[in-house]
């Protein structure tokens, strides 16, 4: 096996040992970048010279380890990974996938990045993503659109398309994204890989470019459970920096890696079985709910009553927060600022027109018209009381389950194209996955088949802070199978 | 429920369909924001759209707007509404000296600076 095909938990031990370096690794990673990247197109920035620093550090590290081994090595010390470019990493560009941060450094590394430097991770680069994290394919990145490694005609999912793709492509061992209403959960089942979404506030969204911040959640992609498990314990940290950071000590979420879910109390919602979804889908995902009945969890079916309100409640309340985030670009205190226009009115109109694509106008124009006078109560306020009356079918659900287990998407990966010019049907990618934004909760997306030669993802819903009766859901049923060693065949 | 022409799945309303990001009533004929309404909108937003983008945007928000209808269905009279999961009020630092960012280091990214501020369009004629 080639070292970039490892997961991290796999390197660890190579690693410990010296069999490997962290440089060599490293070094393998970047080659791999070179020989596909150019065909996946995963990443908006490299930084090689950078990484193979941060990885002969990391050697250095380890070797003081073998001296003296008293103190703990942390599993992430020397390991490549990539970042979703709207987490910012000092002095690497952060551009958002926009044309109006193109020329944005970050001085300051984001909450997330400094847990990962002090583990010893190495930072490989900056990864694709539609603009502002606004979309479901990654078409919607105003510089190119990333590929699926498993069909390159298709897209990966979306808004963390490239983490994802990155991470499916070997061209990392492991990857952050964001997710504010599936932008994990999805790219990582249309990828074949393992998304997860922690719970709001489990993670500092410090240094994280806003979206909707009631919504966005800074979230891991791993080959494997393990690997999001080994990430999430990393980030999961109270932040003085974020207000909405919670003072909750984390677990140790690798005691929750057991293989036996006997007696767990796994519930189906019938409503994210609706008529349209893709036949395949539906039938990988009902065996992988027999797998985990075959596995000793008590399985029932469950109703979510208020799910068919999920959608549109969003698609007010994001854009909403949306408008209000994206106000500050300016063209005054970073970003592109447009050069000919004299008054201040004329120049802040005609830089946001120039400098943000049409995605991202389309929400502010949404979210602004949801909040404009007259339609406040309509439509904002309506939908953030629709939002209490679904995260009130979660708190029911989960007095009688432990977990919740659905489809991520109603289809496999679409072909680039298939729906730019349609946003509501491109909205119904996230269908299954946003209602747990608006509940504030958990759930991680996992590999359970293939339709059409293509991944199908399995979620896993917890309540808030249930992250390790979701990691250990998927950890059993992950044991029990072999979806997450198939690999997609690009050289 | 799928499109009977394309086999996408369909966003539907009590009033109407969508299709291909266009509302259209049962009849089949396009609904949406009127041209007065997109325009006060995008000024809201400052954004100086084109003609065809405020074309564009006004049918593709009418229909996402009228896909939004459905919430209407909800009795929501007694339901108080949810800004945040999080049971916060407001969160407060002890007032202390820090260090932060550079002046340098802010400004650095700054499309224009002068004397150590950035430099902004004159507001006053």
């Amino acid at each position: 096996m080639k070292l970039n095909e490892l997961t991290i938990h796999e390197a660890q031990e190579p690693l410990r040992k010296a069999e490997i370096s962290a440089v060599e690794l490293t070094q393998a990673v970047i080659e791999r970048i070179l020989e596909v990247d150019n065909q996946v197109k995963a990443y908006l920035t490299v930084t090689p010279e950078s990484a193979l620093e941060q990885a002969q550090e990391a050697d250095d590290r380890i070797a003081a380890w073998r001296k003296n081994p008293s103190n703990p090595l942390d599993p992430l010390t020397g390991i490549p990974l990539a970042i979703k470019d709207v987490i910012c990493v000092a002095g690497v560009p952060a551009t958002c996938g926009s044309r109006i941060l193109e020329n944005f450094i970050p001085p300051y590394d984001a909450t997330v990045i400094g847990h990962l430097r002090q583990r010893g991770a190495v930072i490989l680069g900056k990864t694709n993503m539609d603009e502002f994290a606004m979309g479901s394919s990654t078409e919607n990145s105003a510089y190119f659109p990333t590929r699926n490694p498993w069909d390159l005609s298709r897209v990966p999912g979306g808004s963390s398309g490239g983490s994802a793709a990155a991470l499916a492509a070997d061209e990392c061992l492991g990857a952050l994204g964001s997710d504010t209403g599936g932008s994990v959960r999805q790219p990582a089942a249309l990828c074949g890989v393992a998304g997860l979404k922690p719970t709001y506030g489990r993670v500092s969204r410090y240094g994280l470019v806003a979206f909707a911040s009631s919504l966005d959640q800074i979230a891991p992609f791993g080959k494997d459970v393990t690997d999001c498990a080994i990430m999430l314990q990393a980030m999961a940290h109270y932040d003085p920096g974020d207000s909405t950071s919670v003072d909750v000590p984390a677990p140790n979420y690798a005691q929750a890696l057991v293989p036996d879910i006997r007696g767990m109390r796994v519930g189906v919602p019938r409503e994210y079985f609706v008529e349209g979804m893709q036949p395949g889908v539906e039938a990988a995902v009902r065996a992988a709910i027999d797998t985990i009945a075959d596995l000793g969890a008590e399985v029932d079916e469950v109703s979510l009553p208020h799910t068919e309100y999920s959608l549109p409640a969003y698609y007010l309340i994001a854009p909403a927060e949306a408008s209000a985030n994206l106000a500050r670009y300016d063209g005054v205190k970073y970003g592109y600022s447009h050069p000919e226009v004299e008054d201040v009115w004329g120049a802040y109109r005609k830089t946001r027109q120039d400098g943000f694509g049409p995605e991202v106008k389309r929400r502010i124009m949404l979210g602004t018209y949801a909040l404009s006078a007259g339609y406040y109560d309509a439509y904002y306020l309506k939908a953030q009381k629709v939002r209490t009356l679904i995260k009130r079918d979660f708190d029911v659900a989960f007095r009688k389950f432990d977990v919740l287990v659905a489809p991520t998407s109603p289809t496999v990966a679409f072909k680039i194209g298939e729906k730019v010019d349609d946003p509501l049907q491109m909205y119904l990618s996230d269908v299954f996955t946003l209602s747990l934004n608006l509940a504030g909760i958990c759930g991680i997306s996992i590999p359970c088949g293939f339709a059409d030669s293509l991944p199908v993802g399995l979620q896993i819903m917890g309540d808030a802070f249930a992250e390790e009766a979701v990691l250990r859901v998927a950890y059993a049923y992950e044991q029990a199978t072999e979806w997450h060693t198939r690999r997609p065949p690009i050289e | 429920m799928s499109c009977p022409t394309c086999s996408n799945l369909l966003a539907l309303s009590e009033s109407a369909i969508i299709h291909k990001g266009v509302k259209m009533d049962k009849r089949g004929k396009e609904t949406k924001l009127s041209r007065v309404e997109v325009g006060h909108i995008a000024e809201l937003a400052k954004l100086s759209l084109t003609d065809e983008e405020k074309e564009r945007f006004g049918e593709q928000l009418s229909a996402i707007l009228e896909y939004a209808e459905i919430l209407q269905r909800l009795d929501t009279e007694a339901i108080p509404p949810t800004a945040t999961v999080l049971p916060l009020r407001n969160v407060m630092v002890a007032d202390g000296v820090r260090p932060s960012l550079s002046r340098e280091d802010i400004l650095a990214n700054a499309p224009e600076a002068e004397n150590g501020c950035f430099k902004v369009r004159a507001i006053l004629e």
